[in-house]
Protein backbone atom coordinates (compact mmCIF):
# COMPACT_ATOMS: atom_id res chain seq x y z
CA UNK A 1 0.00 0.00 0.00
CA UNK A 2 2.83 2.41 0.86
CA UNK A 3 6.11 2.53 -0.96
CA UNK A 4 9.44 2.45 0.85
CA UNK A 5 9.90 6.20 1.00
CA UNK A 6 6.52 6.69 2.60
CA UNK A 7 7.28 3.93 5.11
CA UNK A 8 10.49 5.65 6.15
CA UNK A 9 8.53 8.89 6.46
CA UNK A 10 5.87 7.16 8.54
CA UNK A 11 8.49 5.77 10.93
CA UNK A 12 9.99 9.20 11.51
CA UNK A 13 6.55 10.78 12.01
CA UNK A 14 5.68 8.13 14.60
CA UNK A 15 9.06 8.67 16.26
CA UNK A 16 8.58 12.43 16.32
CA UNK A 17 5.06 12.06 17.76
CA UNK A 18 6.32 9.71 20.47
CA UNK A 19 9.19 12.03 21.38
CA UNK A 20 6.83 15.01 21.53
CA UNK A 21 4.34 13.21 23.77
CA UNK A 22 7.05 12.00 26.14
CA UNK A 23 8.52 15.50 26.29
CA UNK A 24 5.11 16.93 27.17
CA UNK A 25 4.68 14.27 29.85
CA UNK A 26 8.11 15.10 31.33
CA UNK A 27 7.31 18.80 31.45
CA UNK A 28 3.93 18.31 33.13
CA UNK A 29 4.33 15.26 35.34
CA UNK A 30 0.85 15.63 36.90
CA UNK A 31 -0.70 13.67 34.05
CA UNK A 32 1.71 10.86 34.77
CA UNK A 33 1.55 10.98 38.58
CA UNK A 34 -2.22 11.40 39.09
CA UNK A 35 -3.26 7.88 38.06
CA UNK A 36 -0.31 6.40 39.91
CA UNK A 37 -1.08 8.23 43.16
CA UNK A 38 -4.77 7.32 42.86
CA UNK A 39 -3.82 3.67 42.31
CA UNK A 40 -1.51 3.54 45.34
CA UNK A 41 -3.93 5.34 47.68
CA UNK A 42 -7.00 3.36 46.63
CA UNK A 43 -5.27 -0.01 46.97
CA UNK A 44 -3.77 1.02 50.31
CA UNK A 45 -7.22 1.79 51.70
CA UNK A 46 -8.44 -1.80 51.22
CA UNK A 47 -6.42 -3.46 54.02
CA UNK A 48 -7.45 -0.59 56.29
CA UNK A 49 -11.11 -0.92 55.44
CA UNK A 50 -11.38 -4.68 55.12
CA UNK A 51 -9.30 -5.58 58.16
CA UNK A 52 -5.88 -7.17 58.44
CA UNK A 53 -6.96 -10.79 57.85
CA UNK A 54 -4.33 -11.83 55.31
CA UNK A 55 -6.28 -14.86 54.10
CA UNK A 56 -9.25 -12.66 53.17
CA UNK A 57 -6.99 -10.02 51.62
CA UNK A 58 -5.16 -12.53 49.47
CA UNK A 59 -8.51 -13.80 48.19
CA UNK A 60 -9.57 -10.35 47.00
CA UNK A 61 -6.10 -9.02 46.05
CA UNK A 62 -6.31 -9.71 42.31
CA UNK A 63 -9.77 -8.20 42.03
CA UNK A 64 -8.86 -5.10 44.04
CA UNK A 65 -5.75 -4.42 41.99
CA UNK A 66 -7.48 -5.03 38.67
CA UNK A 67 -10.51 -2.85 39.49
CA UNK A 68 -8.35 -0.03 40.83
CA UNK A 69 -6.03 -0.20 37.82
CA UNK A 70 -9.04 -0.04 35.54
CA UNK A 71 -10.39 3.05 37.30
CA UNK A 72 -6.94 4.65 37.23
CA UNK A 73 -6.70 4.10 33.47
CA UNK A 74 -10.11 5.70 33.04
CA UNK A 75 -9.10 8.68 35.18
CA UNK A 76 -5.96 9.17 33.11
CA UNK A 77 -7.93 9.33 29.86
CA UNK A 78 -8.72 13.01 30.23
CA UNK A 79 -5.13 13.94 29.44
CA UNK A 80 -5.19 12.00 26.16
CA UNK A 81 -6.97 14.28 23.67
CA UNK A 82 -8.30 17.16 25.77
CA UNK A 83 -5.41 19.60 25.40
CA UNK A 84 -4.98 18.72 21.72
CA UNK A 85 -8.63 19.50 21.18
CA UNK A 86 -8.38 22.82 22.95
CA UNK A 87 -5.20 24.11 21.32
CA UNK A 88 -6.07 23.00 17.79
CA UNK A 89 -3.38 20.31 17.42
CA UNK A 90 -6.13 17.78 16.88
CA UNK A 91 -7.34 19.63 13.78
CA UNK A 92 -3.82 19.61 12.38
CA UNK A 93 -3.59 15.87 13.09
CA UNK A 94 -6.88 15.20 11.29
CA UNK A 95 -6.11 17.22 8.15
CA UNK A 96 -2.49 16.12 8.01
CA UNK A 97 -1.36 13.97 5.13
CA UNK A 98 0.06 11.24 7.37
CA UNK A 99 -1.96 8.05 7.96
CA UNK A 100 -4.11 8.76 10.99
CA UNK A 101 -4.23 5.09 12.05
CA UNK A 102 -0.53 4.95 12.93
CA UNK A 103 -0.46 8.42 14.46
CA UNK A 104 -3.33 7.55 16.80
CA UNK A 105 -1.73 4.23 17.66
CA UNK A 106 1.43 6.13 18.59
CA UNK A 107 -0.55 8.60 20.68
CA UNK A 108 -2.32 5.87 22.64
CA UNK A 109 0.92 3.92 23.05
CA UNK A 110 2.76 6.95 24.44
CA UNK A 111 -0.15 7.64 26.77
CA UNK A 112 -0.05 4.04 28.01
CA UNK A 113 3.71 4.25 28.44
CA UNK A 114 3.38 7.34 30.60
CA UNK A 115 0.23 6.69 32.63
CA UNK A 116 -0.26 2.90 32.81
CA UNK A 117 3.16 1.27 32.64
CA UNK A 118 4.39 2.81 35.94
CA UNK A 119 1.24 1.47 37.57
CA UNK A 120 1.89 -2.06 36.29
CA UNK A 121 5.50 -1.87 37.46
CA UNK A 122 4.37 -0.88 40.94
CA UNK A 123 1.86 -3.73 41.18
CA UNK A 124 4.15 -6.31 42.84
CA UNK A 125 4.69 -3.98 45.82
CA UNK A 126 0.96 -3.39 46.31
CA UNK A 127 0.15 -7.05 45.70
CA UNK A 128 2.52 -8.10 48.49
CA UNK A 129 0.81 -5.59 50.74
CA UNK A 130 -2.45 -7.40 49.98
CA UNK A 131 -0.74 -10.71 50.78
CA UNK A 132 -1.11 -12.11 47.27
CA UNK A 133 0.72 -15.46 47.21
CA UNK A 134 3.93 -15.63 45.17
CA UNK A 135 2.50 -17.92 42.47
CA UNK A 136 -0.09 -15.31 41.51
CA UNK A 137 2.37 -12.41 41.27
CA UNK A 138 3.88 -13.04 37.85
CA UNK A 139 0.51 -13.80 36.31
CA UNK A 140 -0.98 -10.63 37.82
CA UNK A 141 1.73 -8.47 36.26
CA UNK A 142 1.51 -10.35 32.96
CA UNK A 143 -2.26 -10.02 32.81
CA UNK A 144 -2.00 -6.29 33.53
CA UNK A 145 0.68 -5.91 30.86
CA UNK A 146 -1.65 -7.53 28.34
CA UNK A 147 -4.83 -5.91 29.64
CA UNK A 148 -4.00 -2.26 30.30
CA UNK A 149 -3.10 -1.44 26.65
CA UNK A 150 -6.54 -2.76 25.71
CA UNK A 151 -8.10 -0.55 28.37
CA UNK A 152 -6.18 2.45 27.00
CA UNK A 153 -7.34 1.75 23.45
CA UNK A 154 -10.99 1.32 24.47
CA UNK A 155 -10.81 4.34 26.77
CA UNK A 156 -9.37 6.38 23.92
CA UNK A 157 -12.47 5.66 21.83
CA UNK A 158 -14.69 6.96 24.63
CA UNK A 159 -12.44 9.96 25.17
CA UNK A 160 -12.47 10.76 21.44
CA UNK A 161 -16.26 10.70 21.47
CA UNK A 162 -16.59 12.95 24.51
CA UNK A 163 -13.64 15.32 24.00
CA UNK A 164 -15.93 18.05 22.69
CA UNK A 165 -17.96 18.11 25.91
CA UNK A 166 -16.67 20.24 28.74
CA UNK A 167 -17.56 17.77 31.50
CA UNK A 168 -17.29 14.31 30.12
CA UNK A 169 -16.25 12.37 33.24
CA UNK A 170 -19.44 10.49 34.02
CA UNK A 171 -20.40 9.99 30.39
CA UNK A 172 -16.98 8.54 29.70
CA UNK A 173 -17.42 6.08 32.58
CA UNK A 174 -20.85 5.01 31.34
CA UNK A 175 -19.56 4.54 27.80
CA UNK A 176 -16.35 2.79 28.58
CA UNK A 177 -16.69 0.76 31.78
CA UNK A 178 -19.04 -1.88 30.28
CA UNK A 179 -16.46 -2.47 27.56
CA UNK A 180 -13.76 -2.95 30.19
CA UNK A 181 -15.62 -5.90 31.77
CA UNK A 182 -14.29 -8.73 29.55
CA UNK A 183 -10.71 -7.61 30.18
CA UNK A 184 -11.40 -7.46 33.92
CA UNK A 185 -13.01 -10.91 33.98
CA UNK A 186 -10.20 -12.62 32.07
CA UNK A 187 -7.49 -10.71 33.93
CA UNK A 188 -8.67 -11.61 37.43
CA UNK A 189 -9.64 -15.08 36.21
CA UNK A 190 -6.06 -15.73 35.14
CA UNK A 191 -4.71 -14.79 38.57
CA UNK A 192 -7.32 -16.92 40.38
CA UNK A 193 -6.48 -19.89 38.15
CA UNK A 194 -2.80 -19.47 38.94
CA UNK A 195 -3.57 -19.38 42.66
CA UNK A 196 -5.62 -22.57 42.36
CA UNK A 197 -2.90 -24.31 40.37
CA UNK A 198 -4.92 -24.40 37.15
CA UNK A 199 -3.48 -23.64 33.69
CA UNK A 200 -3.56 -19.93 32.81
CA UNK A 201 -2.32 -19.90 29.24
CA UNK A 202 -5.86 -19.99 27.83
CA UNK A 203 -6.97 -16.87 29.72
CA UNK A 204 -3.77 -15.01 28.90
CA UNK A 205 -4.24 -15.97 25.26
CA UNK A 206 -7.76 -14.53 25.41
CA UNK A 207 -6.37 -11.27 26.84
CA UNK A 208 -3.81 -11.23 24.04
CA UNK A 209 -6.52 -11.84 21.46
CA UNK A 210 -8.60 -8.95 22.80
CA UNK A 211 -5.51 -6.75 22.67
CA UNK A 212 -4.83 -7.77 19.06
CA UNK A 213 -8.42 -6.99 18.14
CA UNK A 214 -8.25 -3.62 19.88
CA UNK A 215 -4.94 -2.77 18.17
CA UNK A 216 -6.47 -3.52 14.79
CA UNK A 217 -9.83 -1.82 15.21
CA UNK A 218 -9.65 0.81 17.97
CA UNK A 219 -7.57 3.37 15.98
CA UNK A 220 -10.22 3.32 13.25
CA UNK A 221 -12.96 3.96 15.81
CA UNK A 222 -10.87 6.67 17.49
CA UNK A 223 -10.31 8.42 14.16
CA UNK A 224 -14.02 8.32 13.31
CA UNK A 225 -14.96 9.58 16.79
CA UNK A 226 -12.44 12.42 16.63
CA UNK A 227 -13.78 13.52 13.26
CA UNK A 228 -17.28 13.68 14.76
CA UNK A 229 -16.04 15.62 17.79
CA UNK A 230 -14.10 18.16 15.72
CA UNK A 231 -16.91 18.61 13.19
CA UNK B 1 -6.53 25.03 -8.20
CA UNK B 2 -9.58 24.93 -5.94
CA UNK B 3 -13.14 25.11 -7.16
CA UNK B 4 -16.24 24.90 -5.00
CA UNK B 5 -19.70 24.87 -6.54
CA UNK B 6 -23.11 25.34 -5.01
CA UNK B 7 -21.95 25.10 -1.40
CA UNK B 8 -24.69 25.01 1.19
CA UNK B 9 -24.20 24.86 4.91
CA UNK B 10 -26.52 25.36 7.82
CA UNK B 11 -25.96 25.39 11.54
CA UNK B 12 -28.63 25.18 14.22
CA UNK B 13 -31.39 25.54 11.58
CA UNK B 14 -29.82 28.73 10.27
CA UNK B 15 -28.52 28.86 6.72
CA UNK B 16 -24.96 30.14 6.79
CA UNK B 17 -24.44 30.20 3.04
CA UNK B 18 -26.12 28.77 -0.02
CA UNK B 19 -25.43 28.72 -3.77
CA UNK B 20 -21.89 29.71 -2.93
CA UNK B 21 -19.43 29.33 -5.80
CA UNK B 22 -15.72 29.87 -5.33
CA UNK B 23 -12.89 29.48 -7.76
CA UNK B 24 -9.26 30.06 -7.02
CA UNK B 25 -6.28 29.61 -9.29
CA UNK B 26 -2.59 29.83 -8.57
CA UNK B 27 -1.50 33.39 -7.94
CA UNK B 28 -4.75 34.56 -6.40
CA UNK B 29 -5.83 35.81 -3.00
CA UNK B 30 -9.40 35.41 -1.84
CA UNK B 31 -10.60 37.36 1.14
CA UNK B 32 -13.74 36.14 2.85
CA UNK B 33 -15.64 38.87 4.61
CA UNK B 34 -18.77 38.86 6.69
CA UNK B 35 -20.08 39.96 10.04
CA UNK B 36 -19.47 37.91 13.18
CA UNK B 37 -21.28 34.60 12.97
CA UNK B 38 -21.78 34.80 9.22
CA UNK B 39 -19.92 31.51 8.68
CA UNK B 40 -16.43 32.60 7.61
CA UNK B 41 -14.66 30.10 9.83
CA UNK B 42 -17.18 27.41 8.97
CA UNK B 43 -16.51 27.98 5.28
CA UNK B 44 -12.77 27.54 5.82
CA UNK B 45 -13.36 24.39 7.87
CA UNK B 46 -15.60 23.05 5.10
CA UNK B 47 -12.91 23.79 2.52
CA UNK B 48 -10.15 22.07 4.48
CA UNK B 49 -12.26 19.00 5.24
CA UNK B 50 -12.77 19.42 9.00
CA UNK B 51 -16.46 20.14 8.68
CA UNK B 52 -18.43 17.65 6.61
CA UNK B 53 -21.96 18.94 7.21
CA UNK B 54 -22.34 20.65 3.86
CA UNK B 55 -23.80 20.08 0.42
CA UNK B 56 -22.09 20.92 -2.85
CA UNK B 57 -18.85 19.88 -4.45
CA UNK B 58 -15.29 20.93 -3.80
CA UNK B 59 -12.75 20.12 -6.50
CA UNK B 60 -8.97 20.13 -6.16
CA UNK B 61 -7.13 20.46 -9.48
CA UNK B 62 -10.36 19.47 -11.20
CA UNK B 63 -11.09 16.31 -9.19
CA UNK B 64 -13.54 16.11 -6.26
CA UNK B 65 -11.51 16.24 -3.03
CA UNK B 66 -12.94 12.96 -1.72
CA UNK B 67 -11.11 11.13 -4.49
CA UNK B 68 -7.77 12.88 -3.95
CA UNK B 69 -7.90 13.36 -0.18
CA UNK B 70 -4.24 12.53 0.54
CA UNK B 71 -3.04 14.75 -2.29
CA UNK B 72 -5.33 17.54 -1.14
CA UNK B 73 -4.12 17.29 2.47
CA UNK B 74 -0.54 17.67 1.25
CA UNK B 75 -1.54 20.64 -0.87
CA UNK B 76 -3.23 22.74 1.80
CA UNK B 77 -2.16 24.48 4.96
CA UNK B 78 -4.87 25.40 7.46
CA UNK B 79 -4.48 27.86 10.30
CA UNK B 80 -7.51 27.94 12.57
CA UNK B 81 -8.54 30.11 15.49
CA UNK B 82 -6.58 27.87 17.82
CA UNK B 83 -2.88 28.26 17.22
CA UNK B 84 -2.08 24.52 17.39
CA UNK B 85 0.86 25.39 19.61
CA UNK B 86 1.69 23.36 22.72
CA UNK B 87 2.34 25.97 25.37
CA UNK B 88 4.57 23.70 27.39
CA UNK B 89 6.95 23.15 24.48
CA UNK B 90 9.38 25.67 23.04
CA UNK B 91 8.87 27.20 19.57
CA UNK B 92 11.57 24.94 18.12
CA UNK B 93 9.96 21.81 19.59
CA UNK B 94 6.57 22.85 18.27
CA UNK B 95 7.89 23.46 14.77
CA UNK B 96 9.92 20.25 14.79
CA UNK B 97 6.73 18.20 15.14
CA UNK B 98 5.02 20.23 12.43
CA UNK B 99 7.96 19.52 10.09
CA UNK B 100 7.90 15.83 10.97
CA UNK B 101 4.21 15.74 10.07
CA UNK B 102 5.19 17.13 6.68
CA UNK B 103 7.89 14.51 6.20
CA UNK B 104 11.24 16.19 6.76
CA UNK B 105 12.82 17.92 9.75
CA UNK B 106 15.39 20.54 8.83
CA UNK B 107 16.79 22.23 11.93
CA UNK B 108 18.34 25.08 9.91
CA UNK B 109 15.02 25.81 8.21
CA UNK B 110 13.29 25.89 11.61
CA UNK B 111 15.81 28.40 12.96
CA UNK B 112 15.45 30.49 9.81
CA UNK B 113 11.65 30.40 10.00
CA UNK B 114 11.74 31.58 13.62
CA UNK B 115 14.10 34.45 12.95
CA UNK B 116 12.07 35.51 9.91
CA UNK B 117 8.99 35.53 12.13
CA UNK B 118 10.72 37.88 14.53
CA UNK B 119 11.37 35.28 17.22
CA UNK B 120 15.14 35.17 17.14
CA UNK B 121 16.38 34.42 20.64
CA UNK B 122 13.11 32.89 21.78
CA UNK B 123 13.87 29.45 20.31
CA UNK B 124 14.08 27.52 23.55
CA UNK B 125 11.67 29.38 25.82
CA UNK B 126 8.43 27.53 26.60
CA UNK B 127 5.59 29.08 24.60
CA UNK B 128 3.52 29.88 27.71
CA UNK B 129 6.14 32.50 28.57
CA UNK B 130 5.61 34.26 25.25
CA UNK B 131 3.03 36.98 24.65
CA UNK B 132 -0.13 36.31 22.64
CA UNK B 133 1.37 38.03 19.60
CA UNK B 134 4.56 36.03 19.86
CA UNK B 135 2.57 32.79 20.15
CA UNK B 136 0.77 33.82 16.99
CA UNK B 137 4.14 34.34 15.33
CA UNK B 138 5.19 30.82 16.31
CA UNK B 139 2.04 29.54 14.68
CA UNK B 140 2.65 31.66 11.57
CA UNK B 141 6.28 30.52 11.39
CA UNK B 142 4.83 27.23 10.15
CA UNK B 143 3.96 29.03 6.91
CA UNK B 144 7.68 29.43 6.23
CA UNK B 145 8.12 25.67 6.60
CA UNK B 146 5.03 24.56 4.74
CA UNK B 147 5.30 23.08 1.28
CA UNK B 148 1.56 23.47 0.69
CA UNK B 149 0.43 25.62 -2.22
CA UNK B 150 -2.97 26.65 -0.92
CA UNK B 151 -3.10 28.41 2.42
CA UNK B 152 -6.38 28.66 4.32
CA UNK B 153 -5.92 31.23 7.06
CA UNK B 154 -8.58 32.05 9.62
CA UNK B 155 -7.97 35.54 11.04
CA UNK B 156 -4.18 35.36 10.62
CA UNK B 157 -3.64 38.97 11.72
CA UNK B 158 -5.11 38.53 15.21
CA UNK B 159 -2.77 39.77 17.96
CA UNK B 160 -0.04 40.85 15.53
CA UNK B 161 1.52 44.32 15.82
CA UNK B 162 1.63 46.75 12.87
CA UNK B 163 4.99 45.55 11.68
CA UNK B 164 3.91 41.93 11.98
CA UNK B 165 0.83 42.63 9.88
CA UNK B 166 2.96 44.30 7.19
CA UNK B 167 5.47 41.46 7.19
CA UNK B 168 2.74 38.84 6.91
CA UNK B 169 1.08 40.72 4.06
CA UNK B 170 4.29 40.90 2.07
CA UNK B 171 5.01 37.25 2.86
CA UNK B 172 1.56 36.25 1.59
CA UNK B 173 2.15 38.35 -1.54
CA UNK B 174 5.45 36.56 -2.14
CA UNK B 175 3.73 33.18 -1.77
CA UNK B 176 1.04 34.15 -4.24
CA UNK B 177 3.56 35.53 -6.73
CA UNK B 178 5.51 32.28 -6.64
CA UNK B 179 2.47 30.31 -7.76
CA UNK B 180 0.63 29.73 -4.49
CA UNK B 181 -2.85 30.78 -3.47
CA UNK B 182 -4.35 32.12 -0.26
CA UNK B 183 -7.86 32.14 1.16
CA UNK B 184 -8.16 34.19 4.32
CA UNK B 185 -10.77 35.68 6.57
CA UNK B 186 -10.10 39.01 8.14
CA UNK B 187 -11.80 42.25 9.06
CA UNK B 188 -8.59 44.10 8.48
CA UNK B 189 -8.32 46.06 5.16
CA UNK B 190 -5.58 44.27 3.26
CA UNK B 191 -2.67 46.27 1.85
CA UNK B 192 -1.27 43.73 -0.53
CA UNK B 193 0.64 44.36 -3.72
CA UNK B 194 -1.45 41.86 -5.65
CA UNK B 195 -5.04 41.36 -6.71
CA UNK B 196 -7.37 40.48 -3.85
CA UNK B 197 -10.82 39.12 -4.61
CA UNK B 198 -13.47 39.51 -1.95
CA UNK B 199 -16.39 37.27 -1.08
CA UNK B 200 -18.83 38.72 1.38
CA UNK B 201 -20.96 36.12 3.12
CA UNK B 202 -23.44 38.76 4.25
CA UNK B 203 -24.80 39.52 0.80
CA UNK B 204 -25.01 36.21 -0.97
CA UNK B 205 -28.11 37.37 -2.81
CA UNK B 206 -25.88 39.85 -4.62
CA UNK B 207 -23.28 38.80 -7.21
CA UNK B 208 -20.75 36.89 -5.20
CA UNK B 209 -17.46 38.25 -6.30
CA UNK B 210 -16.39 41.81 -6.84
CA UNK B 211 -13.06 42.66 -8.32
CA UNK B 212 -10.89 44.95 -6.33
CA UNK B 213 -7.41 46.23 -6.95
CA UNK B 214 -5.48 47.57 -4.04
Amino acid sequence: MYDAEQQAGLGSVMGATLRRELLIAMRSPAAMLNPLVFFVIAVTLFPLGAGGDSEFLSAIAAGVIWVTALLAVMLSMDSLFRSDYEDGSLEQLLIGSQPLYFLLLTRVFSHWLVSSLPLVLLTPVLASMLALPQEGMVILVLSLLLGTPTLSLIGAIGMALTVGLSRSGLLLAVLVLPLFIPVLVFGTGAVQSALNGLPVSGLLALLGAILALALALAPLAIAAALRISVN
Amino acid sequence: MLKATDLYCERDDRVLFQNLDLELSAGQVLQIQGSNGSGKSTLLRVLCGLNTDYRGTICWQGTPVDQVRADYCRGIFYLGHAAAIKKILSPVENLRWFCAMQGTVDEKAIKAALSESGLRGYDDIPCFMLSAGQQRRVSLARLHLSSARLWLLDEPFTALDHRGVGELESFLTAHVQSGGAVILTTHHPLQMACEVRVVNLDDLALPLETERDV
